[in-house]
């Protein structure tokens, strides 16, 4: 019996440590690599009187998913990191309400997702193929079709576009280049000259290529336009193989404190939390004449011509393609 | 005689059965409602017939139990030596041996993952087999070695005096005395083997893939509820088949172990013992090999050997990538994981007595339980945390975003962790002990409280130091539910893993080995505790 009463103690300390639905109370859900500076938070907690619980869930897919199983009765009030690949299937199942944000206009609408006025984009974190300055000194690759070239066999290192979500860019970015009827034949190609396929960026990037502090074997891999910032000028973005993903951010339908989390979305799209996602999440902002830090001036440009697919294309050809790629790459 | 000992039996049977309804409760809430809920919205959709069907399905399943079964292999026989000297030897810094065998589990999977690719750049069945072994032996040398520290010496000796060679000895004394324990532990190892996630991912590319992974995949990435689902039923009836398999082996003669101290039993070894002393040496050194590997990672730099890792721990990252520091995750990951263990020891402990208490009343819902308890090991982490998604909105409290949930969700792993680690003590506890003190007028709590605590005493610590190891590393639930202003150890960590820049990854390894430390101080400090009275037996 004791242990009874004990467990009901514990269960009601628990509760108590939760924290009462305050009414200025905003449950922003994200994806996993939602990352924002303090003093920013703090001070718009301060001057807005309003307290931002984050909930990071998953990468952009599992959040998508999550806010979709959850859309009768949400588990927050805004979400961000909805990304272009998934934004079709949010957008479809009515996961977010429509809001006009003041702030908008002022970049976030070059990056629209369609013209409900739902989702809003908050920044651009296009992938693009990584390359190894010095091991390839002289003899730089440009293209994708450069990769095809026999004096890369055996230097690609590219992410499972079935378990990896910069490898399903990569994939989508050579459907847009090469065209529904092309890209079998560019990726029997590539798969030809050696190219190898690992499940995740973290094996991709940190124990495959040779450009990161792993140091390994292969001076070419898939990652993002935003990477060379962090390697001190070791590495280089090739910005002719770059895919467009855009994160979005928007009002959860049925939110129980909508009214405060449209200024939190205002807040995402302003200029002090744009001023920081390059630092903080490696991506790029939405918002137009946002400086982006020096070293990625130089080191890491925002891509002026990615390739792009429309959500819509995305959201129906994405798991055939995938399925399509098993086959013709791991098969 | 027979009638009024009949009806006690009834009562104390009828006793037991309320009894199990808290743990039977807490399962249903936790477990048995999200999981029924997620399966139920997939077979809504339809579509389950195409997938039972299927032969890549049945690929699926047949690789899955195969490698963890193999794995499970390995985990037993490098288990073992390292359980006889941790239980038998008395060797010179022995605690801190106890507390590093530890280690492995509470390494993400991902930095174990990329340790073994280092071996193996492609991958394979192999390392897949080996990585899962790898996290598993502690499971079994410190089952084992729980139960081998308080077996009577005295049988073997007489065996061996009797002219029995030292292997014979061991297979025909020794071995049958531990069978449940290794029973146990293979169960448990099985199951953490079948439903790994992390390592199969990335040793297995895309070549090789698991029900769980596989579930994951049609869960998080496709959506395809009703495939998961399809599998999530495979899942658990493979599952429950390898657990009544368990069951029915464990189905032998309760056997009352004389149970002593270990202070009692603990010697030098003394000839041929040195040898298992040898292999165990060896175990663990090959246990050793990534952690090494990862703290070399963790001090170089580019331009030689630097401790800007571990300096940066103080601090939220190199441009703020943490929303803490690196000792404060730290901090965080001590308090989920003290509830977890408050959580599944409450359970754990209660579960074991109640199972014990059933099965000497007769009742034949002990083994039932006993399998229910386990099953959350055995099920898909993804699927629990859907299933929440979906139910514990119901809860008062909108729970589904309830800081409370983590802990209880670490607590279904590690209950099933603590009932294997007590409950072979438990059911060793000579019934005349009991017999004796109920005799003597002590009430069934009283029974509990100055016969049984004292003798589980030892293996209820070892299950609590294991609980709250198991609850520090654990990634899939914590991941799943972490709140970003209270990230734990492991979470930090894997966002670290995610950043490019040498400082980035540098600092992910310092995290990984500040885990290492802060989980042997743990068990370290853990094991000094004594439950009064726990070394007079």
């Amino acid at each position: 019996m004791r242990r009874i009463v004990l467990v009901a103690a514990l269960l009601a300390a628990g509760c108590s440590t939760q924290t009462a639905p305050k009414s200025h109370e905003v449950t922003l859900v994200t994806h996993d690599s939602f990352a924002v500076k303090q003093e920013v938070l703090d001070e718009f907690q301060r001057t807005s009187g309003i307290t931002v619980k984050q909930l990071a869930s998953g990468d952009a897919g599992e959040l998508t998913n999550k806010l979709v199983l959850t859309k009768g009765n949400p588990i927050g009030d805004l979400a961000f990191g909805v990304d272009s690949t998934f934004a079709s299937r949010a957008l479809q199942e009515g996961v977010f309400a429509e809001y006009a944000s003041p702030e908008a206009d002022k970049g976030a609408q070059r990056y629209k997702a369609d013209d409900t006025g739902k989702l809003h984009a908050v920044d651009v974190g296009d992938v693009c193929v990584n390359i190894d300055t010095g091991a390839l000194a002289g003899n730089e690759p440009k293209s994708y079709e450069d990769l095809l070239d026999p004096k890369y066999k055996d230097k690609l290192v590219v992410e499972n576009p079935a378990t990896s979500s910069p490898g399903l860019a990569f994939l989508l970015g050579t459907i847009a280049k090469f065209g529904e009827n092309g890209w079998q034949e560019y990726w029997t190609k590539l798969k030809a000259n050696g190219v190898k396929v690992v499940s995740g960026w973290e094996e991709a990037y940190t124990q495959e290529f040779s450009g990161s502090s792993g140091k390994g074997p292969r001076p070419v891999v898939v990652s993002y336009a935003s990477s060379p910032s962090a390697e001190e000028g070791r590495t280089k973005a090739l910005l002719d193989t770059c895919y467009r993903q855009v994160e979005y951010a928007g009002v959860l339908q049925g939110a129980k404190n909508a009214e405060d989390a449209r200024k939190v979305l205002d807040f995402l799209l302003g200029e002090k939390f744009q001023a920081q996602v390059a630092e903080q999440m490696y991506v790029y902002p939405s918002r137009e004449g946002v400086a982006l830090p020096e070293s990625w001036a130089k080191a890491a440009p925002l891509p002026e011509k990615p390739q792009q697919l429309a959500p819509d294309k995305v959201r129906d050809g994405r798991e055939r393609w995938v399925e399509q790629w098993r086959t013709l790459v791991q098969g | 005689m027979a009638h009024p000992r009949s009806r006690l039996n009834r009562r104390s049977r009828l006793n037991w059965t309320l009894a199990a309804l808290l743990p039977l409760g807490f399962l249903a809430v936790f477990f048995a409602w999200p999981v029924l809920a997620i399966i139920t919205l997939g077979l809504r959709e339809g579509g389950i017939s195409e997938a039972l069907t299927s032969a890549d399905t049945w690929e699926l399943v047949a690789f899955t139990l195969g490698q963890a079964a193999a794995a499970t292999v390995v985990a037993v026989i490098t288990g073992l030596p390292v359980a006889f000297v941790l239980a038998r030897c008395k060797i010179r810094g022995l605690g801190v041996l106890r507390a590093a065998v530890m280690v492995p589990f509470v390494l993400p999977t991902v930095v174990v993952g990329l340790a073994f690719r280092a071996f193996w750049p492609d991958g394979g069945v192999l390392p897949i087999v080996l990585a899962n072994a790898f996290f598993n032996v502690a499971v079994v040398a410190r089952t084992v070695g729980g139960l081998w520290a308080h077996t009577d010496r005295r049988a073997e000796d007489a065996a061996r005096a009797l002219g029995a060679s030292r292997p014979r000895a061991f297979l025909s004394v020794v071995l049958p005395a531990l069978a449940p324990a290794i029973g146990s532990a293979a169960a448990v190892v099985f199951l953490f083997c079948a439903t790994s996630f992390g390592v199969v991912l990335i040793l297995g590319g895309a070549r090789y893939r698991t029900l769980e992974t596989e579930i994951y995949l049609r869960t998080v990435e496709l959506f395809d509820l009703s495939g998961a689902a399809a599998l999530s039923l495979i899942q658990f009836a493979a599952v429950i088949a390898v657990l009544l398999l368990g069951a029915l082996a464990r189905r032998r003669r309760e056997t009352a172990l004389a149970l002593k101290g270990r202070e009692e039993l603990a010697r030098r070894p003394t000839g041929g013992e040195w040898a298992v002393v040898a292999a165990a040496g060896a175990v663990v050194l090959a246990l050793l090999t990534p952690v090494v590997g990862l703290i070399i990672r963790s001090l170089s730099t580019r331009d030689g050997w630097s401790l800007a890792g571990y300096r940066a721990l103080a601090t939220t990252g190199e441009r703020g990538t943490l929303s803490v520091s690196g000792v404060e995750a730290a901090l965080n990951s001590l308090r989920t994981a003290t509830d977890a263990t408050a959580i599944a020891l409450v359970v754990g402990v209660f579960s074991a007595f109640v199972l014990i208490g059933l099965k000497r009343s007769g009742s034949r819902v002990s083994e039932a339980l006993d399998t229910a308890l386990m099953l959350p090991l055995g099920v898909s982490a993804v699927t629990v945390g859907f299933g929440y998604l979906v139910t514990m909105d119901a809860l008062p409290g909108d729970f589904r975003t309830s800081p409370l949930l983590v802990p209880l969700a670490q607590a279904l792993v590690v209950t099933p962790l603590v009932v294997r680690m007590v409950l072979p003590v438990l059911r060793a506890v000579d019934e005349r002990l009991r017999q004796a003190a109920a005799t003597l007028g002590a009430g069934p709590a009283r029974v509990w409280l100055e016969v049984d605590l004292p003798l589980v005493g030892r293996s209820l610590v070892a299950a609590a130091g294991f609980g709250f190891v198991v609850a520090l590393g654990e990634f899939g639930a914590t991941s799943f539910l972490a709140r970003p202003d209270a990230p734990t150890l492991p979470v930090v960590i894997a966002r670290l893993m995610s950043r490019p820049g040498a400082l980035n990854s540098q600092m992910a390894y310092a995290a990984c080995a500040l885990l290492m430390v802060v989980t042997i101080a743990c068990v370290l400090l853990i094991e000094r505790l004594r439950v009064p009275s726990s070394g007079e037996f």
